[in-house]
């Protein structure tokens, strides 16, 4: 089963990051390749990367056939999606496990959710 | 599911649901389909056969004398590997890409399109896989006498998985997955090959006949999964019923009586429905009750509750559905919500069952089923009478 693995950034985030000392940032980032391999070798790894900043972002929409491309809002949104692990495991206990060891999940939290699946029984 | 050494629990279990539907007919009156007293007539011999072999069994451990399993030729590798893929330290997931790979001789690649995860995930998964039974000291030999009954429980399970992976499989991957049902029923084959006597792998093997039979009409033109009930009977494999209803009836005259027999009991039945009105569901709901006897689990609980409705009307249906919710296992369950849905708009309470089925669409993980819950509520429509609000999450 497919779960996926959000990590926000906001305001508690940040405040969190900025307390840390630049050995612990980079204990951080190496957390995140640790886990990354860890969960590859384990052969349930489908998908994991980290995202640029929102300034980098571009929303798009579709209005009367044109598509319009703007730079994102910026002062109102509070949190935004810095990174995510998309992993296929036996059950959401197991998926639970892997979210226990995300860096973030030491100092915030990170959310795990099922992914929707293309697959139905008959009913 | 219980373990088949748990002989007295099974029997009687069994026994008791035979005996009280044995009463119920003559006042019901005699089933149509002589499937019915074929499945009861040849359950009560498999019991008293059962009993007489445990009897034996028993004088004989009595005795000290440990009863051998089948005999298997000792260059039979397809068997020891099957055996050896299930090993129950691994996870399901590695036991079904292992025996994918090592038995099916599928390519990482196709196993990984088939499982929709990437190549190098497969690859890995079968590579510990493979250590991890060599860890445990495994070798490519048969798994003492002891644990092999266990071990072809574990078996039967993955090629059930990875039936159900290719065919619960729509849209997009399907062709791909739809070869994993394929694969599923030919090694099932191969593996009744060796052991023919087995009731519960021709029980799976029927099961999926049967099951695989319907496939042609589960999609609609566009895409969307079409429900038992309104399937286009005309579409299902006439062949592949014919093996699948033969298989069955020849197994339950001649095997201890078994989960995956019953299953595939049940889905003889649907199948030879020729309309879907004509559905024998007393004969369903008996087979249900022995499972739930059986294997009792979540599923079989609410199936059985959908097969009463039929055969006793919703309303005593709801009440045991709400009995049911008491079950840990099933409290929360989407298909909780579902099925609660479909007997509240049986009842003709259409407003609680545009908000059941609301409920069921938000709580469901397949898309297909999500699609079906909502245009369910769209159809019971809303409280106030409008036609129901459209999908919360597109896909």
């Amino acid at each position: 089963m497919k779960y996926l693995i959000l990590i926000q950034s906001n305001e508690r985030s940040l405040a969190v990051w900025e307390k840390l000392s630049d050995e612990q940032r980079m204990e951080f980032g190496r957390g995140h390749l640790l886990l990354t391999d860890e969960m590859a070798k384990a052969g349930v790894r489908v998908a994991s990367e980290g995202l640029a900043d929102p300034s980098l972002a571009r929303w798009v929409s579709v209005r009367d056939g044109r598509t319009v491309a703007s730079d994102g809002p910026f002062a109102e949104v509070k949190e935004h999606l810095a990174g995510f692990y998309l992993i296929d495991c036996e059950d959401l206990d197991e998926a639970i496990g892997w979210a226990a060891k995300v860096p973030d999940a030491a100092f915030t939290q990170v959310e795990v959710r099922p992914v929707l699946d293309m697959s139905g029984w008959e009913f | 599911m219980r373990r088949f050494g748990d002989f007295d629990a099974c029997e009687d279990a069994v026994q008791e649901a035979l005996l009280s539907a044995a009463q119920q007919w003559p006042d019901e009156g005699v089933p149509a389909s002589p499937r019915g007293w074929l499945i009861t007539v040849a359950s009560r011999r498999r019991i008293e056969m059962l009993r007489n072999e445990t009897a034996r069994r028993r004088r004989e451990e009595a005795m000290g004398y440990a009863p051998e399993p089948v005999p298997v030729s000792a260059v039979d590798d397809s068997l020891t590997l099957l055996l050896l893929c299930a090993h129950p330290a691994l996870s399901t997931g590695s036991q079904v890409a292992l025996t994918l790979r090592a038995v099916g001789g599928l390519s990482t690649a196709e196993i990984a399109r088939a499982l929709l995860v990437p190549e190098a995930t497969v690859g890995q998964r079968i590579s510990r896989a493979k250590q991890k039974i060599r860890d445990c000291g495994a070798t490519f030999s048969l798994p003492p006498p002891a644990e092999r009954e266990a071990r072809l429980t574990a078996v039967r399970q993955v090629l059930y998985l990875i039936f159900n992976e290719g065919y619960t499989a729509s849209s997009g991957a399907r062709l791909q997955r739809a070869e994993l049902s394929a694969e599923a029923i030919r090694l099932t084959r191969l593996l009744r090959a060796r052991l023919p006597d087995d009731g519960e792998v021709a029980g799976l093997l029927a099961l999926m006949l049967l099951t695989d039979a319907r496939r042609p009409a589960r999609a609609s033109p566009d895409r969307s999964l079409v429900p038992l009930a309104e399937q286009d009977r005309s579409r299902w494999d006439a062949a592949a019923i014919a093996e699948g209803v033969a298989l069955i009836t020849a197994t339950l005259a001649s095997a201890p009586i078994g989960p995956y027999q019953l299953q595939a009991a049940i889905a003889a039945v649907h199948d030879e429905a020729t309309r879907a009105e004509d559905t024998d569901w007393p004969q369903i709901l008996q087979l249900y009750g022995m499972l739930h006897a059986l294997s009792p689990g979540p599923m079989v609980q609410l199936n059985r509750i959908v097969a009463l409705a039929e055969v006793h009307g919703p309303v005593l249906a709801l009440a045991q559905l709400d009995l049911a919710e008491g079950d840990p296992a099933l409290r929360g369950h989407h298909r909780v919500a579902a099925v609660r849905a479909h007997l509240l708009e049986k009842c003709g309470d259409l407003p609680a069952a545009h908000a059941a089925y609301l409920t069921a669409a938000r709580l469901t993980l397949s898309v297909p089923e999500q699609h079906y819950l909502l245009a369910r509520a769209a159809a019971v429509g809303s409280p106030d009478g409008a036609p129901g609000a459209g999908p919360a999450s597109a896909p």
